[in-house]
């Protein structure tokens, strides 16, 4: 991190001192931590995943953003890099691996599928984007995106790290510290346990 | 060297008077067989006609028409061409036809695809389940007359955008917001779906040890979310201990409806979506597109895109291996080192893709007639450079490191065994079946493009085990350079197109079985035309998906250590296997 980064609560600091002493906010180090050590989950879908093991491969080297350590474990992530289109039979495993991953996480939907269906949108078995079921920090888009692209939208994770705050975090504040999201069960179609109102009420009408 | 032993295409009519009848639509090759000789006419053309390997069997819907198709695809495994046939059956539920997992194993899977996508139940099959849909799934999708939610118009363009461009979102015309129906008066709460428990019941199907001690047996899924799996692929297993007793794959995560899409879409309007198949692989995916295109328009290549097209396949192949050995040797616990001494070499391949068609890895480069545009000045001097100069250097210093390995031997050698007949029955195709010491490749047993002109090897390894399918890839790229070599010298100029570039391309009726030796083996693209802009049926023969029959049967017997190692082994890709 930049020196000028630490240093801009407002306090000077002698000439003298600026080699030895830093101010700063607990929010920018504790943030600084945490966007520099991102765990992303070991998790590839379909085609995008190649392009993911290409960038944590050396000539993209994701490492260089701290991002090297994939988990294969959801309990040990924070980032969800959704990498590939998401299918029917796919979405309720997506969903608990989601509701797994302890807070604070982040999920980057990763390439024209996982974003909004992609070329395969109109089959029966695709979901029309990820965020249909789990919210979205990022969108990368591309089919698939290239890993530069996959760079830039982890550095707007980074980005998006950087600006919160643990006095506003919804992980710090009183009442449930997870937002469990309820798994979609697979019927004659996939139903979601959201809308089985509408559901019901669309079923009696027909 | 396999060579082909015939030249003439097998008349079953005499063989068979009386059983068989040739197909009378115009543009048709095949056979058509009576339903109820269906077993006979098999087993005596595998016993008696050596007829033993199982390509590929698909369904074919003719709605309006009263008929649903079983379409059967044969050939020698010492070379020549197949034999096509088909059975005709009455489109009235149930439907159903003897099942030929019994003299071809190699079938299972393939069965359970048709049984789960078209609704025709295969008698005597042992495990027929859904595959790719779950089991409480509404419908047979691929049936002409089954229409998913989103769905707009038979065909594509669709009139609502063309040509005036026009669109609309299509979650904006679902209720659900989603590609979601259900049927009428559907009660969501009134009863609940299982759809693990048809898994569970065919995987207690096994032997019991009789011999040792009472223990319990236990049920472990590995995936679909498994950094050992390839992507979204999950193996449940039962095991005694930490011996595999039971395996069956559980596939359908990626399950993209490739085919139902297909059909929608124009015949070039598939060219991008083929590349999205084995996304390691586009270019072969390509050119195995291209050729059963061109076959049913009778059009020729020009001889400079003939040798593109030979170049970018054989690219494809090192950069599919290359990655095939990295990912197996991940499984094997290496974490990522060899990975990333493969993919440093893909990467470079991967820069000609990119500067040929564009894009990576969804390359989209090949069109009827040639290829999409010519070389950009100085990749030829690359291809040169990389092939004659670094290429095989950096192969052979990637063996040295790998093979040698004390932990690789002995993981490897006499493990997870595919003998060279079951290699056969269980219809394995590629690396795997040349592995198991069956000297067969498209490329020479029935020779497409212009591989007749190029000296190579058909590379063979005896024993059949995980080694000797790490090795027979090292081998495979040191062929496909020399193919390149040659290539690369040989390549005249002139153009790359042999017809007008158009969007709509003119496909007389008729169907086409073609089939290329991509890089995990047979990809063979079955084609029904019927004289309009999008094809009646797109069936792709996919070899991961054929090869994992026989994946169960190779674990079986072994730790579940092993499992993973296998399946690396075998070298699968979930958007071929799922489709």
């Amino acid at each position: 991190m930049e020196q000028s980064e630490f240093n801009s609560p407002g306090y000077s600091i002698p000439p003298e001192m600026q080699a030895q002493v830093s101010i700063t906010t607990l929010d920018r180090i504790y943030n600084w931590g945490r966007r520099a050590s991102v765990w992303p989950l070991m998790f590839g879908l379909a085609c995008c995943a190649i392009e993911m093991i290409c960038t944590a491969a050396s000539r993209y080297d994701l490492a260089r953003f701290g991002m090297e350590i994939m988990r294969p474990s959801p309990r040990q992530s924070d980032l969800m890099i959704v990498s590939g289109t998401v299918t029917k039979k796919m979405v309720p495993t997506i969903v608990r691996l989601y509701n797994q991953m302890p807070e604070p996480k982040y999920v980057l939907a990763m390439g024209a599928c996982a974003s909004g269906g992609g070329p395969f949108k109109e089959g029966y078995n695709v979901i029309s984007g990820v965020d249909k079921y789990i919210p979205v920090d990022v969108y990368v888009p591309g089919c698939p995106p290239t890993p530069q692209a996959l760079l830039n939208g982890l550095i707007k994770i980074q980005e998006k790290i950087s600006g919160e705050s643990i006095k506003k975090a919804r992980w710090y504040q009183k009442g449930p510290d997870q937002a469990e999201i309820a798994i979609p069960m697979l019927g004659p179609d996939l139903i979601d346990p959201r809308k089985i109102d509408l559901i019901k009420t669309n079923g009696n009408k027909a | 060297m396999t060579t082909p032993t015939t030249t003439s295409t097998f008349d079953l009519g005499t063989s068979f008077p009386g059983k068989v009848s040739p197909d009378p639509r115009p543009g048709y090759s095949g056979w058509i067989v009576n339903k109820d000789d269906l077993v006979a006419l098999a087993t005596a053309l595998r016993d008696e006609h050596g007829f033993d390997y199982l390509s590929s069997v698909t369904g074919v819907d003719y709605f309006p028409d009263n008929i649903l198709e079983v379409v059967y695809n044969l050939y020698k495994t010492t070379g020549g061409p197949g034999l096509l046939f088909k059975v005709q059956l009455p489109r009235q539920d149930p439907v159903e036809v003897a099942s030929l997992v019994g003299i071809f194993p190699g079938a299972e899977l393939q069965e359970r695809e048709i049984w789960d996508l078209y609704g025709i139940r295969f008698t005597g099959h042992p495990d027929l389940r859904r595959i790719f849909m779950w089991e409480s799934f509404d419908g047979h999708p691929l049936r002409k007359d089954w229409h998913e939610a989103y769905f707009e118009d038979e065909a594509k363009p669709f009139k609502s955008r063309w040509p005036e461009g026009k669109f609309s979102l299509a979650e904006a015309k679902n209720i659900y917001e989603d590609n979601i129906a259900y049927p009428a008066g559907f009660d969501p709460e009134a009863q609940s779906y299982d759809s693990e428990k048809a898994l569970y019941e065919s995987l207690k199907v096994y032997q019991k040890d009789e011999i040792g001690l009472d223990t319990d047996h236990i049920v472990v899924n590995l995936g679909p979310q498994h950094p050992s799996t390839h992507g979204v692929f999950r193996i449940a297993v039962v095991l005694d201990g930490e011996t595999i007793v039971s395996l069956k794959p559980v596939m359908g995560y990626l399950h993209r409806n490739h085919e139902k899409i297909g059909e929608r879409n124009t015949f070039l309007m598939n060219m991008p979506y083929t590349d999205r198949l084995d996304y390691l692989s586009s270019m072969s995916n390509n050119f195995g597109y291209a050729l059963a295109v061109e076959k049913l328009m009778n059009v020729q290549p020009t001889e400079r895109a003939e040798y593109i097209r030979v170049m970018m396949a054989e690219m494809t192949r090192i950069a599919n291996h290359l990655m095939a050995i990295g990912a197996l040797l991940n499984d094997l616990g290496t974490y990522f080192t060899p990975m990333l001494y493969a993919l440093e070499e893909r990467e470079l391949l991967l820069d000609i893709f990119e500067a040929v068609s564009g894009s990576r890895m969804m390359c989209n480069y090949f069109r009827f007639g040639g290829v999409a545009r010519d070389l950009p000045e100085g990749v030829l001097e690359k291809i040169k450079d990389l092939f004659f100069e670094r290429l095989p250097r950096q192969i052979d210093e990637i063996d040295r490191f790998l093979t040698e390995n004390e932990i690789i031997r002995s993981r490897g050698i006499g493990q997870g065994v595919l003998t060279a007949a079951d290699a056969i029955r269980f219809s394995a195709a590629g690396p795997l079946l040349r592995a198991s010491g069956i000297p067969y490749d498209v490329r020479r047993a029935e020779p497409y493009g212009i591989y007749d002109r190029f000296e190579f090897d058909v590379c063979v390894r005896q024993n059949g085990d995980i080694y000797d399918r790490l090795m027979i890839r090292f081998d495979e790229i040191r062929q496909s350079m020399r193919i390149v070599q040659q290539a690369v010298k040989q390549i005249p100029v002139g153009p790359v197109l042999s017809v007008k570039p158009a969007y709509q391309v003119r496909v007389p009726a008729g169907e086409v079985y073609s089939r290329v030796e991509g890089p995990k083996g047979e990809l063979g693209f079955y084609l029904i035309s019927n004289g309009k802009p999008n094809p009646w049926r797109y069936h792709v023969r996919a070899p991961s998906f054929i090869n994992l029959t026989a994946f169960g049967p190779m674990c079986v017997g072994h730790k579940v250590a092993d499992v993973v190692a296998v399946l690396g082994s075998i070298d699968i890709v979930l958007g071929e296997v799922d489709r």
